[in-house]
């Protein structure tokens, strides 16, 4: 399934930051829901400042208008903002993207394993854990245990989950 | 004799001359001295003998030092006079007792006193360097003391001439009433264009001047044609053209034009002054209204998708500053929406409030 660019995509002024604070508020938001939904789609955890730039989301080539490099961290402060981004060092040029934020991973998780309990058989990962990084689903399972729904345990040969 | 010194024969500050007895010869013990003809000074401090024949020989010994003197009979001689060399003796005698050099002792001849002989001849090196110093300061603040009454005098003058163009000012105006009011506006701008400051304008600043209001009254008049012409708006820049043009002779400060249409308001003119966001200023018409402007300015981008100012001046005939103006309105208000690119600067409906 080929990505689906929204309205704003095509549209010259969303490659501007507007001055007016009101339409600014919800170019944004546009172009926070727009960058998610791409990850999301490519599978993509980590990000360049560098690569970004020249990323089909970032450049419309076909329009000849690309975002500005400030105005390219001005989204991902959004993001960082909202939770869905974290800044991997000071000088910020690499990121990790959370298109789906750890709440979120742990209640899918949590859910999963709720149904392949009752189930009880064996569990193969259902097709939306798959490309899930390991430092994701970590932080997953962390948030979990924060909310009381499970433990993290250390067994002799790694790492444990337990559910409750 | 030995006792006797060569002196300049003046006195000092606090000598007193006593008696001077002309025709006195000086002995040298039971020889006569070369000293023949003279005269005698007797002051306070000292007895002084000058050579009449020859003034600069004179010779003095201190009264201090003269412990002990007699009476010898005169000699023979026509200039002597025994009366007179009595009161001199009687006179040596009265000094001798009261001693009174010693109360007001003679002063040293210090060698920088500029009033003494000795002293001059010795004032070179230092003491030559810091008097100069002094006579140059003292020329200095001369100079400077001039300086400042030459100041004060043109202050003075100054005032004057403001205060006479003021009274004539006022006289033109008492003496013929309501009808040169007019006039009164030209004297002032008159003296405005020869570098007087305009007196009246000095009064009031900000509440409004005699001379503004009749100004502005006088711009209601003539702006409201070309404002209509061009939609109602206009540069203040296009504003003082016009009536620069149209005065000829008496040209319109800026300062004067601004402060005018400032009052455009207070005297229920249908005219307003506006100061744009960007500092731009206009003339407008009071019927004139934001919200058609920009209703309309919306409709102009819609149809054509997306507007330049330079294109919008051209649609509606405008000048670019102008048409900009209205353009960045609607943005601020958020009717439009803008794309920056090195194409330019292009206005576009603001799709982003209108679809979801």
């Amino acid at each position: 399934m080929s990505f689906e660019w929204p309205w704003q995509y095509n549209f010259p002024p969303f490659f501007t930051l507007q001055p007016n604070v009101d339409t600014r508020q919800k170019q944004l938001a546009a172009w926070c829901s727009l960058a998610l939904s791409y990850c999301r789609h490519h599978k993509l955890y980590t990000l360049g400042i560098m690569e970004v730039q020249e990323c089909p989301v970032f450049n419309h080539k076909n329009i000849d208008r690309k975002l500005s490099t400030e105005a390219i961290l001005i989204v991902f402060e959004e993001l960082r903002k909202k939770g869905n981004l974290e800044w991997l060092d000071k000088n910020k040029t690499q990121c990790l993207v959370m298109w789906r934020r750890p709440e979120e991973w742990g209640k899918l998780i949590y859910q999963w394993v709720s149904r392949s309990a009752m189930v009880n058989s064996c569990n193969t990962f259902p097709p939306e854990f798959h490309g899930l990084e390991e430092w994701m689903l970590i932080r997953s399972l962390q948030a979990l245990q924060t909310d009381g729904k499970a433990e993290v345990i250390t067994m002799d040969d790694g790492k444990g989950v337990k559910f409750f | 004799m030995d006792r006797f010194t060569w002196s300049n024969g003046l006195l000092e500050m606090n000598e007193t001359l006593v008696i001077q007895q002309r025709g006195v010869k000086l002995y040298d013990g039971e020889d006569k001295a070369k000293l023949d003809v003279g005269i005698a000074l007797l002051s306070t401090h000292q007895l002084i003998w000058r050579d009449l024949k020859n003034h600069e020989c004179c010779i003095a010994i201190p009264l201090s030092q003269i412990i002990y003197f007699e009476e010898q009979a005169a000699g023979i001689g026509k200039s002597q006079d025994p009366i007179l060399l009595n009161f001199l003796k009687e006179r040596l005698t009265e000094e001798l007792s009261q001693k009174r050099w010693e109360s007001t002792p003679m002063s040293q001849p210090i060698p920088t006193a500029t009033n003494s002989q000795t002293g001059r001849t010795r004032a070179v090196g230092i003491v030559g360097i810091e008097r100069k110093i002094e006579e140059r300061r003292k020329e200095t603040e001369k100079n400077i003391s001039e300086v400042r009454r030459e100041i004060r005098w043109r202050e003075t003058r100054a005032k004057e001439m403001v205060e006479l163009s003021r009274s004539i000012a006022n006289k033109i105006k008492d003496k013929q009433g309501d009808i040169t009011e007019d006039e009164t506006i030209r004297f002032k701008s008159y003296l405005l264009s020869m570098g007087i400051a305009n007196p009246v304008t000095r009064e009031t600043h900000g509440s409004g001047t005699h001379y503004h209001l009749q100004l502005a009254k006088q711009l209601g008049d003539i702006l409201l044609a070309p404002l209509e012409e061009r939609g109602g708006m206009m540069a203040l820049t296009e504003v003082y053209c016009l009536v620069n043009r149209a005065r000829g002779m008496e040209l319109l400060s800026p300062e004067d034009l601004v402060n005018a249409c400032k009052m455009f308001e207070s005297l229920k003119q249908p005219l307003r002054l506006r100061i744009f966001d960007s500092g731009v200023m206009v003339v407008q018409l009071q019927s004139h209204s934001e919200e058609e402007m920009i209703s309309s300015a919306l409709d102009n981008v819609t149809d054509k998708g997306s507007l330049t100012a330079e294109e919008f001046a051209k649609l509606l005939g405008l000048s670019v500053l102008l048409s900009k103006e209205r353009l960045l309105l609607a943005e601020k208000m958020g009717h439009l929406c803008r794309d920056d690119s090195v194409e330019g600067l292009r206005f576009y409906p603001n799709l982003f409030n209108s679809q979801a």
